[in-house]
């Protein structure tokens, strides 16, 4: 059954058969509860970036931005470092979880033979890594940073990889969903003219699956700028003064200032924070209003 | 390589209904790309291999001068002190406590969720809601532990519920990682519900059921499996969480099951020593790997399980 099919007449059941039966107590009292599941989750959302907000109202200005980290002056101290160590990791994370998730899931969806035992358990061991702690993560790019030999502790590379393993698992499963809704006449068309399969996927396949993992690709990439733990593990440092410069440079990240301020006392560090919060926010709903501009505006119904 | 793609492989990959063999004339390019892409996939098994070797060796190391019986068998954690213990109990009871007043929290109102979303909503409202739902998602875990912090302990707890709570406690951690996992609750299980066959609905409806009975006697008892692997996923998202619990939960281990007391658990204690300066090597640094496998361990029997659990729900319709 298709799903347009289920929801059209799922629709037509729901709204007119049921609906006369609902008005004694108990129904009514049951949707009132799932009103408030769902009412619940919005307004602790609200509530969470109202107060954010309202701490961190008197910290709104350039030097948070654009300033150093400070100890002396916590009333001046800005994230010019996070914000610049959280982009420099992003793109570091992006060139490598991109390529390496896009020609997996290409594997997987258009070569792999689904009967063999291996691809299966490829698919099997990709559902567990989607699940696997990111402070594992974190410990895995320590033993492989050591492994090749850097010594130097808290550098871009290294978060880069953690952060990349960590999306990984994401970005392969949303461009299989991609790749996945292409319709196999595009395929059939391009074979019949003689592609060959990799020729098809490239050139037929692919193009036509780029906005789904684009959408994709950016929500992996949202969340590993908010992640924390990975970073600290690899010994990121927090109280940082110059900016980064490359992928051996040293670094530290906004989600890592925030929980440094956060874990210290001083209440001008706690306004700093929660301005800072204000700010990761708007960096993660940029990213969030990019992807479903993108799904919106490129995605193709076939 | 070039000549092993016949009808079973590609062909039906590609969802061909006839067998045709393209892959019969050798192509050396075809075949390279072919390996690229395989060694792309098999960057994920390389991934596990790697978290097994990372944590295992460290831990082997810890292990040989802390008996495994002392790491399991006792219930004092103290790895800095001069008289250091190494009985993982607190951390571990620690993090189930949390765990359970998430779960608490988040299966209810995340099922709710999914139920109104999946049989309630016009398609209109749930293309509009479940965006919204899924940002509490998005939001980082290190914000969650500041709201934890500077909200849900001063304001709420001890202001509006005028509990007894520490400035860190289990409490607050526990509501705010609930807050956390209910998008993941909530989507899974509202797919699982999707899934329940029209006809199923239908056929209750013409009984005289309303859509309350549907949903509860019905629709639901359809989708426990997949609701059931949406609840464990929910567990071992909330277990493995990191920020909010070493940031709310506190930092000392604690071995108690009353959650408005503060607590250290698995992955804080990961998260707080990293940030120290053991030297490498040492035993106190070998903690790290060793409460790092228990973790993965332990989020691995729940991922397996929630995987079986999808498994069966598949299969089902």
């Amino acid at each position: 059954m298709s799903a347009a099919y289920a929801t059209a007449a799922r629709e037509t059941v729901t709204l007119s058969a049921g609906r006369s039966r609902d008005k004694d107590l108990r129904s009514l009292v049951f949707l009132g509860a799932l009103w408030f599941s769902l009412l619940f989750g919005i307004l602790v959302l609200l509530v969470l970036i109202l107060t954010t907000a309202v701490k961190g109202a008197p910290r709104f200005d350039m030097a948070l931005l654009t300033d150093y980290s400070s100890q002396l002056f916590p009333e001046r101290t800005g994230f010019r470092a996070g914000i610049l160590g959280s982009v420099w990791v992003m793109l570091a994370t992006a060139a490598l979880a991109v390529p390496l998730g896009i020609a997996a899931a290409l594997h997987l969806e258009e070569f792999a033979d689904g009967q063999k035992w291996w691809n299966r358990f490829i698919e099997v061991n990709l559902q567990n890594l989607a699940a696997v702690p990111s402070i594992v993560y974190g410990l895995l790019a320590v033993a492989f940073v050591e492994l090749v030999g850097i010594r130097e502790r808290g550098l871009v590379i290294s978060g880069a990889i953690a952060l990349a393993l960590l999306i990984l698992p994401v970005i392969i499963i949303t461009t299989r969903e991609a790749v996945r809704a292409v319709p196999r006449e595009i395929r059939e068309g391009s074979l019949a003219l003689g592609a060959t399969q990799w020729q098809t996927t490239w050139r037929q396949t692919l193009p036509a699956a780029v906005p789904g993992i684009a959408t994709g690709t950016i929500l992996g990439l949202s969340r590993a700028i908010g992640e924390a733990a990975p970073l600290l593990m690899i010994g990121t440092a927090t109280a940082i003064r110059f900016d980064p410069n490359g992928l051996m440079s040293q670094f530290t990240a906004l989600p890592l200032q925030i929980y440094s301020s956060t874990s210290q006392s001083q209440e001008a560090l706690q306004v700093a924070a929660s301005a800072a919060i204000i700010v990761l926010l708007v960096m993660i709903l940029a990213l969030n209003g990019l992807a479903i501009y993108i799904r919106n505006k490129f995605q193709r119904t076939w | 390589m070039t000549t092993t793609p016949t009808s079973a492989g590609p062909a039906t990959s590609l969802g061909l209904q006839t067998p045709v063999d393209l892959g019969r004339r050798a192509r050396p390019g075809e075949s390279v790309v072919r390996g690229v892409l395989l060694a792309a996939a098999l960057v994920s098994i390389a991934t596990t291999v790697g978290i097994i070797i990372a944590l295992l060796r460290p831990a082997l190391d810890f292990f040989r001068e802390v008996p495994i019986g002392e790491f399991l068998g006792t219930t004092r954690w103290a790895p800095n002190s001069h008289d250091p213990a190494y009985g993982v109990w607190p951390l571990v009871s620690a993090t189930f406590v949390i765990t359970a007043v998430a779960l608490a929290l988040a299966v209810p109102l995340g099922l709710g969720t999914a139920m109104y979303l999946s049989e309630y909503a016009s398609k209109k409202t749930r293309a509009r809601l479940k965006p919204v739902v899924e940002l509490l998602a998005g939001i980082p875990s290190v914000v969650y532990g500041f709201f934890a912090l500077a909200f849900v302990t001063p304001t709420l707890l001890q202001d509006l519920l005028g509990m007894d709570v520490g400035f860190t406690n289990a409490l607050a951690a526990g509501l705010v990682l609930g807050v956390m996992v209910i998008p993941t609750i909530a989507s899974l299980s509202e797919d699982a519900l999707s899934a329940v066959p029209l006809a199923l609905r239908q056929g209750s409806l013409a009984m005289g059921a309303n859509r309350l009975q549907t949903t509860l006697r019905v629709v639901f008892p359809a989708a426990l499996s997949g609701i059931a692997a949406a609840v464990v996923l929910g567990l071992s998202r909330a277990v493995g969480e990191t920020m909010i619990v070493t940031l709310a939960a506190g930092s000392q281990p604690n071995l108690s099951l009353d959650p408005r007391e503060g607590m250290q658990a698995m992955t804080g204690y990961i998260a707080t020593t990293a940030g120290g300066e053991n030297p490498v090597g040492s035993t106190s640094y070998n903690t790290l790997f060793a409460v790092g496998l228990m973790l993965f361990v332990i989020t691995l029997v729940i991922n397996v399980i929630s995987i079986a659990f999808v498994r069966r729900f598949r299969q089902e319709y």
